[in-house]
C-alpha cells in the first residue's frame, strides 16, 4: 500500500498541507493547555497575588508547598475525601455499572428504556445534578426527610454531606460506565462465548473467563476515566457549598485560592501542581498503555 | 502611547506620522482630526477625560458595574440611574448586573481585566487594598462640593495616600434583632449585659425558643459574632490591629474571645454549618429564635408592614464594664472608579450624583433595609428600624466594617473561614486553632 | 473489506447478538424463565430509581412554592406554570441560550475540524511524531481546568485583538477566547477517537485515489470526511452536551453579565435572600432541555460517540 513512509515522498503542497493540519491543532493545545500548565507550575514556587504585572511575582522556592502541607487545615481532609471518591467510584460506581452493562447486554425486553433511564443523567451537567439532588436532601423541603421525618442536614452536616455527594456523583458516574462496557461487550467476538458455551461453561465463568480478559481495553478506558474524574471532582462540591465543611476537595481548594479576591496565586498554584502530578501519573500510564496497544 | 481604550483611539492611532506631523501638540490634534474623519459621536466624550479639563457638561456613556442582582436592590439602582440620566441629559449609564457571588469572585479578575468606569465595592481595607495596588482612581473630585457626608464617612473612604477612593451609598448596623411581639408576649427585657443575656437566653430556652439564632452555611455570617465578642472583650482598638494583623492571634485576648463564644454555644441555634442567614432569619420571623445576630438587611426576610415594624434591635450586650458598647459595627457599600474609565468626567459626575442625599433618597425607599450614608437624606419616610439604624450608628463612638473588610480578604476567605467553622464544629480545641491561625497570618501577611 | 461495505455499516465492525441472550418464546425451562424475570425486574427497579430524581425535579417544578412550603411535597395541588415563567425572566434565558448557542455552536465546528485534521494526518501517515502528538492530545484532555486558570486568564488579558473582533480589545471577556479553550480541550477526545476510525478505512480506497494524482488535501476531503460521517455525527452530539454543560471557563473567562452563558445563569436563581426550590427546580429542566432534546432525537449517535471512544476500531 502506498503508506507514506516519510515526508520527503509528499509533493511540495502536500507537504504544506500536512503541516498545517498538524501545526495548527497542535498550536493551540499547546498554547492553551501545556503552556498554562507549566505556567502554573512556574507560580506555585511564588508568592504572587495576581495584581500587576506576572514579572513582579516574588520568588518563594518551596515555600509553598511546605505551607499547604503543614499549616493548611483543609488540605489533608481534601486529600481524604478525594481518595473517598476515589474509592466509592472504583469500588461501588464502576462494578455496578459493568455490572448493569452484563445484564443490559442480555438484550431482554424493554433493554432500550433501561439503557437510556440509566445513562439519562451523564447528558446533564454535575452543577445541574447538585441542583436536581437538593431537592431530595434538603433539610426542610428534601423529599428524604419529609418521607422519613428525619431532621439531618444531608448537605450541611459535615458527616453526611461527602457521601450525599457521593451519592449524586455515582448516579452519573453508573451510566457513564454502563455505557461504555456495554458497548465493549457488544464488540466481543461471538464465537468466544460460544466456545466457552460448548465447554460447559456456565455465565459466570464465561464472564470472568473470557470475557472479561478479552476487554481489556474497556477496562483500561474506565479505570482512567473513573481515577480522573475522582481526582478532578469539583463542580459537584462548589455547587453544594464551595467546597466547605466536609466537602472539601482539592479542586475546590485550588478553585477557592485563585479564584476570587482570595487571589492567592501561588499558594493556589502549588495544589493545583500536586493536582496535575497526580493525574499526569495516571495520564502516563494510559498513553504508555495505548502506545503499546498501538505500536 | 497608552495602549487605546477605545474603538476611536485605537482608529486614530493608526494615522501615520507623517500625516499627524512632528511635535508632540500636532500628533494630538492630527489623531483628533482623523479620527473625526471616521466621526463617531462618542469621540468627544472619549477624549474627554485626557485633554485638560474642557470644564463643560460631561457626556457619553459611562458603565456602571453593579453586583445588586437582586431584584429589589437591582430596581432601587436603576430608579437612581434613571434619575441621574433625567438630570443629566448628556450622559447616559449602562448598567452591569453580575450575580452578587459572581461579582466579588472575580473582583481581581474583573478590576485587571477590562472594568466599568464606575463599579460598586465595600468600604474598609477591602477598598483600601484596591487603592493602594493601583486598581482604584482617585476619586476626590466627586467629593468637592458634597455635603452631607459626615467624617466618619469620608474617614471610612480615604485611601492610604489621604485622597478619597470610595463614594459611600448605604450602610447597615449588626446589632441583635429580635420580634418585639415575642418579646412582649413572654416579658423579656433587653439585656445590657453579658450575664443578662443568658439569664435571657435561659429563660427563652425554658419558654421552647432558641435563644439565639445562628446560620453559617456560607461562612461569613459568623464572623459578625467573632467581631462583636472581640469588641466587647477587647476594644475596638485591639479589634483593627488585630485585622489588621498587627498583633498575635494565639496571644490570650484572642483565646478569651473564643473562650466566651464556646461559653454561649449553648445558646445558639445548633447544626448551624448546614444553615443559610436566610434559614435562621426566617426561624426568628416564624417566632421560634428570640434574637439573630445580622446585620439590619435581616428586615428583607420579613413582610412589609406589620410584620417589620415588630422587628426591633438592641445593641450587642458588654461584656467587660471598663470597655462598655458604644463600638458597632456598620458595613458601608458604595461606588468606586476603576483605574482607566473610559468617561472619567462622566463618571465623577455619577459618583457625585450617588453620595447626594437625593440619589440616596432614591435608594433608600426602594430598599428599607439600608441606612443613606448622607445625613441630608430624607428621614421622613423612614421606617422605624431605619430610623433606629441611623441613630444608633450616629451615636456610636467607632465604627468597624465587618472582619471580610477590615482584614486581607485572602486572610478572611482562606484562613478566617475553614476556622470559625472548624471552631463551631470543634469549640474545645481552642489552643490548636488559635494556634493554626496564627501560623497562617504570618504566612500571608509576610506575602 | 470494501469501501461500500465499510459504508454500509455505522462502524467497521460487524455486531452480532449474543447467542447467551435467551430469546422471548424459546424458554428452555421454569427456571432460566424466573431468572429472566428476575433480570428484568431488577432492571426496571434500576432505571426507575434512577431516572427518579429527574422526574422528582420535573414534577416539583410545577408546583407552587407557597403551596409546598405550607403542605409539603406529598400532598397534590398548587399546580402551576408561573415558575417557568418566573425562571425565565429572572435568569434571563432568552439571552443566556443565545449566549450558549453562540459558543456551543462554533466550539463543536472548530473542534470536529481540527481532530480531523489531527487524526487524518496520524491515521494516513506513520511519521514517528504520531504516537507523541497523540499523547499530547489525549492527555490534554484529561487534565484539571482550575490548574490552567490564571496563565490562561492572564495570557489572554494580554493578548490584544482588533476591537471589531472583542469588543472588549482583548481575548477576556470575549466569546473567541471562550471558544478557543473548550477547543483546546476538547480537540484530544475528538482526535483520538477519529484517528481510531479512520486507521480503519481501508488502504485501497487511498491506493486509487494515489494512483489519479490526488493530493492530500482531496483525498481530506473527498474521501475521508465523507466516510467518517457516522463518526463525526456522534462527536458532534457528544460535544455538543459537554460544551453546552462547561460551567468553570464561562464563569471565569467572561466578565460581563450579559455575556454568561445559560450554565452560570443558575446562580441568578439562588436569590442572595432567598432559595425557592421549585424555581430552581423549573431552572434546572429549562436548562438541561437543549441536551435532554439533543439525547433523545439523537440517541444512537449519542451511544456510539461515547462507544467509539471505548473500542478500537
Amino acid at each position: 500500500m502506498a503508506k507514506y513512509k516519510g515526508i520527503n515522498q509528499l509533493s511540495g503542497l502536500d507537504r504544506v498541507v500536512v503541516g498545517l493540519m498538524v501545526v495548527v491543532p497542535t498550536l493551540l493545545v499547546v498554547w492553551l493547555v501545556w503552556a498554562p500548565a507549566i505556567g502554573s507550575v512556574l507560580l506555585s514556587f511564588t508568592s504572587w497575588d495576581g495584581v500587576g504585572p506576572i514579572t513582579s511575582a516574588e520568588f518563594i522556592g518551596l515555600k509553598n508547598y511546605s505551607d499547604v502541607v503543614s499549616i493548611y487545615p483543609p488540605f489533608w481532609p481534601a486529600v481524604r475525601h478525594n481518595l473517598i471518591w476515589l474509592a466509592v467510584m472504583f469500588l461501588v460506581a464502576t462494578p455496578f455499572g459493568m455490572f448493569l452493562a452484563v445484564l443490559l447486554d442480555r438484550e431482554l425486553r424493554g433493554t432500550r428504556v433501561y439503557q437510556t433511564a440509566i445513562y439519562l443523567p451523564v447528558v446533564l451537567s454535575l452543577a445541574l445534578v447538585g441542583f436536581i439532588w437538593q431537592l431530595i436532601y434538603s433539610r426542610d423541603q428534601g423529599l428524604i426527610n419529609q418521607v422519613t421525618g428525619s431532621t439531618i442536614d444531608w448537605y450541611g452536616d459535615p458527616r453526611y454531606n461527602l457521601w450525599a455527594a457521593l451519592v449524586a456523583s455515582s448516579w452519573r458516574h453508573v451510566g457513564y460506565v454502563m455505557l461504555l462496557y456495554l458497548a465493549g461487550l457488544k464488540g466481543v467476538d461471538p464465537s468466544l462465548r460460544e466456545a466457552a458455551k460448548v465447554d460447559g461453561a456456565n455465565e459466570r465463568t464465561t464472564f470472568f473467563k473470557v470475557v472479561f480478559p478479552v476487554m481489556a481495553p474497556i477496562n483500561v478506558i474506565v479505570l482512567v476515566i473513573t481515577v480522573i474524574e475522582s481526582l478532578r471532582a469539583f463542580d459537584l462540591a462548589w455547587v453544594i457549598n464551595k467546597g466547605r465543611n466536609g466537602l472539601e476537595l482539592l479542586g475546590t481548594l485550588v478553585t477557592s485560592n485563585v479564584v476570587g479576591e482570595a487571589s492567592r496565586i501561588g499558594f493556589g498554584s502549588a495544589i493545583a501542581t500536586m493536582m496535575l502530578v497526580l493525574s499526569s501519573f495516571f495520564v502516563a500510564l494510559y498513553i504508555r498503555y495505548i502506545m503499546r496497544e498501538q505500536s | 502611547m497608552p495602549r487605546p481604550a477605545t474603538q476611536d483611539e485605537y482608529l486614530a492611532s493608526l494615522v501615520p506620522d507623517s500625516v499627524r506631523g512632528v511635535s508632540r501638540r500636532t500628533l494630538l490634534r492630527g489623531a483628533l482630526g482623523a479620527g473625526a474623519l471616521l466621526a463617531t459621536p462618542s469621540l468627544l466624550a472619549a477624549c474627554g477625560g485626557g485633554n485638560g479639563g474642557s470644564g463643560g457638561a460631561a457626556t457619553g456613556t459611562v458603565t456602571l458595574g453593579s453586583n445588586q442582582s437582586d431584584a429589589v436592590p437591582k430596581a432601587a439602582v436603576q430608579k437612581v440611574v434613571d434619575a441621574f440620566q433625567k438630570a443629566n441629559s448628556g450622559l447616559t449609564v449602562k448598567i452591569n448586573t453580575i450575580d452578587h457571588n459572581s461579582f466579588q469572585e472575580n473582583i481581581n479578575n474583573y478590576l485587571q481585566g477590562s472594568p466599568d468606569d464606575v463599579f460598586s465595592w465595600f468600604a474598609g481595607y477591602r477598598m483600601r487594598f484596591f487603592a493602594s495596588r493601583d486598581l482604584a482612581a482617585d476619586i476626590t473630585d466627586a467629593w468637592k462640593g458634597l455635603s452631607g457626608m459626615s467624617d466618619a464617612f469620608k474617614k471610612a473612604a480615604t485611601g492610604d495616600d489621604g485622597k478619597q477612593y470610595f463614594m459611600p451609598a448605604t450602610y447597615y448596623p449588626w446589632a441583635m434583632f429580635y420580634r418585639k411581639s415575642v418579646f412582649s408576649k413572654h416579658g423579656y427585657e433587653v439585656p445590657k449585659t453579658l450575664d443578662e443575656l443568658r439569664t435571657l437566653g435561659a429563660q427563652m430556652k425554658k419558654d421552647g425558643l432558641v435563644p439565639i439564632a445562628f446560620g453559617d452555611k456560607d461562612g461569613w455570617p459568623a464572623m459578625g459574632t467573632f467581631d462583636q465578642l472581640n469588641l466587647r472583650v477587647n476594644g475596638y482598638d485591639y479589634h483593627v490591629s488585630l485585622m489588621a494583623g498587627e498583633e498575635a492571634w494565639n496571644s490570650d485576648k484572642v483565646k478569651k474571645v473564643f473562650d466566651t463564644w464556646a461559653g454561649l454555644l449553648d445558646l445558639h441555634q445548633p447544626d448551624a454549618l448546614g444553615r443559610t442567614w436566610q434559614e435562621a432569619a426566617q426561624t426568628l420571623q416564624q417566632g421560634k429564635a428570640g434574637t439573630y445576630l445580622l446585620g439590619s438587611f435581616v428586615a428583607q426576610q420579613f413582610k412589609q408592614g406589620a410584620e417589620q415594624d415588630d422587628l426591633d434591635f438592641f445593641n450587642f450586650p458588654e461584656i467587660d464594664s471598663t470597655i462598655g458598647s458604644d463600638a458597632v459595627e456598620a458595613p458601608i457599600d458604595g461606588y468606586m472608579m476603576s483605574k482607566r474609565p473610559k468617561n472619567e468626567e462622566g463618571a465623577l459626575k455619577l459618583l457625585g450624583y450617588i453620595g447626594s442625599a437625593e440619589a440616596q433618597n432614591v435608594l433608600v425607599k426602594a430598599d428599607p433595609s439600608v441606612v443613606a450614608a448622607n445625613e441630608q437624606t430624607d428621614t421622613a419616610g423612614y421606617t422605624a428600624l431605619q430610623k433606629k439604624s441611623a441613630e444608633f450608628v450616629k451615636s456610636a463612638k467607632s465604627i468597624a466594617q465587618f472582619m471580610d473588610r477590615d482584614t486581607r480578604p485572602d486572610f478572611a476567605s482562606t484562613v478566617m473561614i475553614p476556622a470559625i467553622q472548624e471552631f463551631l464544629k470543634n469549640p474545645k480545641d481552642i489552643d490548636g486553632l488559635v494556634n493554626s491561625i496564627e501560623k497562617q497570618k504570618q504566612s500571608i501577611f509576610a506575602s | 473489506m470494501t469501501a461500500t461495505a465499510s459504508q454500509a455499516s455505522e462502524a467497521p465492525r460487524v455486531r452480532t447478538r449474543n447467542p447467551l441472550a435467551t430469546r422471548r418464546g424459546s424458554a428452555p425451562g421454569a427456571r432460566s424463565r424466573r431468572g429472566r424475570l428476575a433480570v428484568q425486574g431488577f432492571l426496571a427497579l434500576m432505571a426507575l430509581l434512577w431516572i427518579f430524581p429527574v422526574g422528582y425535579a420535573l414534577l416539583a417544578s410545577f408546583r407552587d412554592y407557597a403551596y409546598t412550603a405550607e403542605h409539603g411535597y406529598f400532598s397534590f395541588g398548587g399546580f402551576t406554570l408561573q415558575n417557568y415563567k418566573d425562571a425565565w425572566a429572572q435568569a434571563n434565558f432568552s439571552q443566556t441560550m443565545v449566549n450558549s448557542a453562540i459558543v456551543t455552536i462554533p466550539a463543536v465546528l472548530l473542534t470536529l475540524f481540527l481532530s480531523c485534521c489531527v487524526a487524518f494526518v496520524v491515521a494516513r501517515f506513520s511519521f514517528r511524531f504520531n504516537l507523541a502528538l497523540l499523547g499530547l492530545f489525549t492527555a490534554a484532555n484529561l487534565l484539571p481546568p482550575q490548574a490552567l486558570l490564571i496563565p490562561v486568564y492572564r495570557m489572554f488579558r494580554a493578548t490584544e485583538v482588533p476591537f471589531w473582533f472583542s469588543e472588549s480589545g482583548t481575548l477576556l471577556n470575549s466569546y473567541w477566547g471562550l471558544i478557543a479553550v473548550n477547543v483546546a480541550f476538547q480537540t484530544g477526545f475528538c482526535a483520538f477517537v477519529l484517528s481510531n476510525y479512520m486507521k480503519a478505512l481501508p488502504r485501497e480506497l487511498y491506493e486509487s485515489a494515489v494512483v489519479d494524482g490526488a493530493g492530500v488535501l482531496r483525498q481530506f476531503f473527498q474521501l475521508t470526511l465523507p466516510l467518517c460521517r457516522p463518526a463525526l455525527a456522534a462527536l458532534a452530539t457528544l460535544e455538543v452536551t459537554w460544551i453546552y454543560n462547561e460551567f468553570f471557563w464561562a464563569t471565569v473567562l467572561l466578565q460581563s453579565g450579559d455575556k454568561f452563558p445559560v450554565t452560570s445563569s443558575l446562580n441568578n436563581l439562588r436569590g442572595e435572600f432567598f432559595t425557592d426550590n421549585n424555581l430552581v427546580a423549573a431552572g434546572s429542566v429549562v436548562i438541561a432541555l437543549p441536551t435532554l432534546v439533543v439525547f433523545f432525537v439523537l440517541q444512537k449517535q449519542f451511544v456510539a460517540g461515547l462507544t467509539l471512544g471505548a473500542t478500537k476500531g
